[in-house]
């Protein structure tokens, strides 16, 4: 197996005394779909939030092909926090997509996607809004490139986001519960968005509450409960055939059903 | 003296009033973002509290008393200002404080995962603020800062207390050698009129523009 892209070695965080990832380990291979479900508290957001410093791990190491992510070595041979600006360049390559979508209301669509492009990546503003054109036709979005965002309905300002993390061009995306704030008719268009990238062989984290979608589009599962990976392996095998007890219980909760009637798919 | 000639004789006055008006705004404007920025992405505790000190202090205090201060006070220590600066000066102060306390609210709104996607989307905190946190906070201050400049206006009329010469300073001249009063202070607020409406129409012409984009 080639080196992963992502490769995370026994995560700490904690808020003072409360301990929410007690040593979370794992790794994405590139091309791969990796989801993350569990309980709410698991800490399965925290985690993800970690990996692009958002949140500031209280331990452990997080590398993007073998580049140390969050930490500079400093002169004692240790090393230190970066800073938000000299996350900047590290933050670009990992992209986030996050549950409440956070366009900025003042930018039309256009701008939404093109600004970090412009700013952050310095590329020419013009070759920048073709780019950004193109990756909201990647999401069927192109046809509103001049609207704000308020104008659009909650799907349609996801797939905005989407194609704003996609201008990125990240190396990882990160999802954070897409489409948990969604309306349910809403949420089919984000899905078949998220899904087409995984088609298309992007390295993806999602966090999700969509536990077939995780099943159907995922290639691995990793089941977090109390700031632990519990379970983890082939996605088909962790929701169809779950080993361990606490993501029987889990699963089983989540669809009011037992797990074998959720079998119909492969 | 026919209303015209009084027109003409607080014309002048007008004048100084835009330039007070102008110099003040900007002041205020300009430190009062400082303080904002500093009140809410600042680090230091002693630094807000200080902050906070300076806006209680401005609002509880009024403006007449720091322009006396500014104008006669730091004279008697060998510091002078021309009444234009000292009132420039002395009421950007009392506005930096009041737009001080206008944006922090406004930057306390915005939610914090605005700034967190810019952060995430590559720009570094000081483009997350100049492109994405600032211009949200100035849309959401609008209406405050709009009722702050029709009020600095018209508080240039305190100016005439340090013989800065502009509306209300002509017109008490004009009353103590012609006893117009009436016709002469009647003039002189339908000249405050006539610079206030012009700019909260064009504040409110603002707002609607950016509803629109909002």
């Amino acid at each position: 197996m080639t080196n992963p892209l992502l490769r995370i070695e026994n995560l700490h965080k904690s808020y003072q005394s409360l301990e929410v990832l007690k040593g979370i380990s794992l790794e994405l291979q590139k091309g791969e779909t990796l989801a993350l479900i569990g309980p709410s508290g698991s800490g399965k957001s925290t985690c993800l939030r970690c990996i692009n410093n958002l949140e500031r791990p209280t331990g452990g190491a997080i590398f993007l092909e073998d580049e140390r992510i969050g930490q500079l070595p400093d002169r004692r041979g240790g090393w230190r926090p970066m800073t938000d600006s000299e996350l900047a360049a590290q933050r670009t390559e990992i992209g986030m997509v996050f549950q409440l979508f956070y366009l900025w209301p003042h930018l039309t669509v256009l701008d939404n996607v093109a600004l970090a492009p412009i700013k952050a990546q310095r590329m020419d503003p013009a070759e920048a809004r073709h780019m950004a054109k193109a990756m909201l036709d990647r999401v069927q979005m192109g046809h509103k490139a001049h609207e704000y965002p308020e104008r659009l309905s909650g799907g349609q300002q996801q797939r905005v986001a989407i194609a704003r993390t996609l201008a990125q061009r990240p190396k990882v995306i990160l999802f954070d519960e897409p489409t948990s704030a969604l309306d349910p008719e809403l949420v089919g268009e984000v899905l078949n968005v998220i899904k087409s990238l995984a088609e298309e062989g992007r390295s993806m984290v999602l966090v999700t509450h969509e536990i077939r979608f995780a099943r159907d589009v995922a290639d691995r599962v990793i089941f977090m409960d109390g700031g632990v990976v519990v379970e983890e392996g082939k996605a088909k095998q962790v929701i169809n055939h779950p080993r361990m007890e606490r993501t029987k219980a889990f699963l089983r909760q989540v669809h009011d059903q037992p797990v074998a009637e959720m079998q119909g798919a492969p | 003296m026919g209303f015209f000639d009084i027109l003409q004789g607080l014309m002048g006055g007008a004048v100084t009033a835009i330039y007070i008006t102008l110099g003040a705004g900007t002041f205020a404007m300009a430190l009062g973002l400082l303080l904002a920025l500093a009140q809410t992405f600042g680090h230091s505790r002693w630094m807000r509290w200080a902050i906070n000190a300076y806006v209680e202090w401005m609002r509880n205090v009024p403006a007449l008393a720091h322009l006396f201060l500014l104008y006669f006070g730091l004279a008697a220590v060998g510091i002078r200002f021309s009444p234009l600066v000292a009132a420039m000066l002395g009421l950007g102060l009392v506005g930096a404080a009041m737009l001080c306390e206008v944006f922090t609210a406004a930057f306390r709104s915005i939610h914090p995962g605005q700034r967190e996607a810019a952060l995430a989307a590559g720009l570094t905190p000081l483009q997350a603020l100049r492109y994405v946190l600032v211009p949200q906070m100035l849309r959401l201050s609008l209406p405050s800062t709009a009722n702050y400049t029709s009020q600095l206006i018209k508080d240039t009329s305190i100016a005439s207390a340090i013989a800065a010469p502009e509306i209300m300073f002509f017109a008490r001249n004009l009353v103590t050698s012609t006893f117009e009063t009436s016709l002469i202070y009647g003039t002189a607020l339908l000249l405050y009129a006539a610079m206030v409406w012009p700019v909260a129409w064009m504040f409110f012409r603002l707002e609607r523009r950016l509803e629109m984009s909002r």
